[in-house]
């Protein structure tokens, strides 16, 4: 039973040569379900580079090739798409992304404060990544929270308003 | 969860209680709980949910749909104002013609705009209703709502409603018995301002780069995979039903004499003021008693300016708040309606700080296609910051003013920089004081160039 488990996952497994990459085969038959939802199925590309980056948290270069191979459209085309989109990291992120909007309603209800005191207490700046691994921190267009202005998001959650003070406890709860 | 997290949560709830709205007079939020939680399909179908698609589907033929809609005059509630109804009479549709998309634009990311979050999150199925409505217009064979992906509790609620709508044939083959067929997918966006262009949108859709596509041919005739496609606002989508169930006098008499548009407006403000919030007012209804809802500006500051409806639209004065809040009135006073959620700033606050930070949003999120908008964006953000260092040259202000001529309409290959233009041209004309105080006073040697002229 354990062999036949397996044996099972290993076949659910592309291996990709050079940098070792493995396209989940969950992933696959998520991406290809997705497929459906189209006319074609380059419209799939967001979803499969989400679905690769819910797995590993961000997408590795090896991930471009595979889910082209998978759509059937040209690695170029994939790359162009994961390096425009400001949600798609193409480089490794922590445990947990804060996303810290910038827009103007929270300019003007406290922006500044808020991205200097978490900048002070991460000891790191926009597009960085705490030694750790815990924390990245980036900044995000208007979260569409500006009548609780500053906003920010940790991972899938959004808290506003954050003053500085709300800081500590805030980031305890994301370990 | 602490209690502390709790408090910090952001939750989306609009400042009027159940008690204030009804049927008659708020036909986007009468139905919304004062507990925030969303309406289901029970609740929704207790509160004759689906009965415009009943309706329409037995007893109107498309084309019918769409006349009470151009009278209605339901103009686009993501900012640009176009009659809905105009839009769809000019989809492509009929008698050889391919069968179509209708693409809801949830992509909201409008700076200082938070309304279509609350119809998401809480009456998704209004704005599935409105699409079926939309897509029976307009022949279209399949849906999608294009939702930004920061929208994490919408796309639980639109999934959720999707869900329930499908398994009760609200969604499917044969939609109410009418013989007609219609579903939605959800698909949820990663980032990026520019989504929300419609054609963009489509390019985004489709999976790729979010590129503006050239116009003509409008999507209403070569849209998403070349078949027409209508692309509405999530707002403009939920007025359907209601125009439809009551009618289009009705739904022009809810804005009285206060607008010659139709209907209501999720109306919002945001900044330093006591009651920041959204509310379901009349289209048409004054900047002065949306502010009186706000609770005016917090205490020790004074309205400087605001923004009528979002980063993309042109700063007004305190006295413009007497203004109707629709799309001519604000039109004509050289700025835009846009979202119709204003922004607020006070008098303790910087216009360069403040442009500059606009600026620097329309730079970031400019999608490089055309040179404009990807060098000229940039620029005005640098000019802007030497102003706000008090390093500014003299020349630097009718340069910036220049800018915001070379981005305006006309110039650019879609409405992104002409929409950047807009708070810029207008915070020069208006505060051009504070812009000129960011001029360098005088050079002291320092700022002399070492190094003469062919040295």
């Amino acid at each position: 039973m354990m062999a036949k488990t397996t044996r099972r996952n290993e076949a659910n497994v592309i291996t990709r040569e050079g940098d070792g990459f493995h396209l989940h085969g969950d992933d696959r038959e998520a991406i290809l379900q997705i497929v459906a939802h189209y006319e074609q199925p380059q419209a799939a590309c967001i979803d499969a580079l989400k679905i690769v980056q819910r797995r590993h948290g961000w997408v590795p270069d090896g991930a471009i090739p595979a889910i082209a191979e998978v759509l059937g459209v040209g690695a170029a085309s994939v790359e162009g798409v994961a390096t425009f989109y400001s949600l798609i990291f193409r480089q490794p992120v922590g445990r947990h992304v804060i996303l810290v909007c910038d827009s103007s309603s929270c300019f003007l209800t406290g922006y500044d404060a808020l991205r200097d005191a978490l900048s002070i207490h991460l000891g790191i700046g926009f597009g960085e990544t705490t030694p750790d691994n815990r924390f990245t921190l980036l900044p995000v267009c208007c979260l569409g929270a500006c009548d609780s202005g500053p906003a920010l998001m940790i991972g899938e959650d959004t808290y506003a308003p954050v003053t500085p003070d709300d800081i500590s406890a805030l980031l305890e709860a994301y370990p | 969860m602490m209690p502390k997290l709790d408090q910090l949560r952001y939750r989306c709830q609009l400042h009027q209680s159940a008690t204030e709205r009804r049927e008659e007079t708020h036909p986007l939020t009468w139905r919304l709980r004062d507990d925030g939680i969303w309406i289901d399909l029970d609740d929704y179908r207790a509160m004759d949910g689906y009965t415009a698609v009943t309706k329409v589907l037995a007893n109107s033929s498309p084309d019918d749909v769409i006349e009470v809609m151009k009278d209605a005059n339901v103009r686009g509630r993501g900012g640009g104002g176009f009659s809905a109804g105009v839009k769809w009479g000019l989809t492509l549709k009929g008698q050889g013609q391919p069968r179509g998309y209708l693409v809801c634009n949830a992509d909201e990311m409008e700076p200082g705009t938070f309304k279509d979050r609350l119809l998401l999150e809480q009456q998704p199925h209004l704005l599935i209703e409105g699409m079926i409505l939309a897509a029976y217009a307009n022949h279209s064979r399949f849906g999608y709502v294009f939702l930004r992906g920061e929208y994490v509790a919408a796309a639980k609620a639109v999934t959720a409603a999707l869900g329930e709508a499908r398994h009760a044939g609200w969604l499917g083959d044969n939609i109410a018995g009418s013989g007609f067929d219609f579903d939605i997918a959800l698909h949820t966006g990663a980032g990026r301002y520019i989504c929300g262009e419609e054609t963009a949108l489509i390019n985004s859709l489709e999976g790729y780069r979010a590129n503006p596509r050239a116009k003509p041919p409008f999507p209403g005739q070569s849209g998403a995979w070349g078949k027409p496609t209508v692309v509405n606002n999530v707002e403009t989508l939920c007025n359907v039903p209601a125009v439809m169930r009551h009618g289009a006098s009705w739904y022009q008499g809810l804005s009285g004499q206060l607008s010659d548009d139709g209907g209501t407006k999720l109306y919002g403000v945001s900044g330093l003021v006591n009651r920041p919030g959204l509310w379901e007012m009349p289209i048409g209804t004054s900047g002065e008693e949306l502010m009186d809802r706000a609770g005016g500006v917090q205490s020790g500051h004074a309205l400087k300016a605001w923004l009528p409806g979002g980063g993309s639209t042109g700063f007004l004065l305190p006295e413009h708040l007497a203004c109707a809040l629709d799309f001519d009135t604000i039109g004509k006073q050289g700025s835009r309606l846009g979202t119709g959620l204003i922004a607020v700033v006070t008098d303790q606050q910087s216009m360069v700080a403040l442009v500059r930070n606009l600026e620097a949003f329309f730079a970031r999120e400019s999608c490089g296609w055309c040179t404009p908008c990807r060098d000229g964006l940039p620029w005005t953000v640098k000019l802007l910051q030497a102003l706000e260092r008090g390093e500014g040259e003299p020349e630097d202000i009718e340069l910036l003013d220049k800018l915001a001529d070379d981005l305006g309409p006309g110039k650019t290959f879609c409405a992104h920089a002409p929409g950047a233009s807009m708070p810029l041209a207008s915070a020069i004309r208006y505060f051009r004081a504070e812009f000129d105080q960011g001029v360098r006073r005088s050079r002291t040697p320092s700022d002399v160039d070492s190094v003469g002229a062919g040295g």
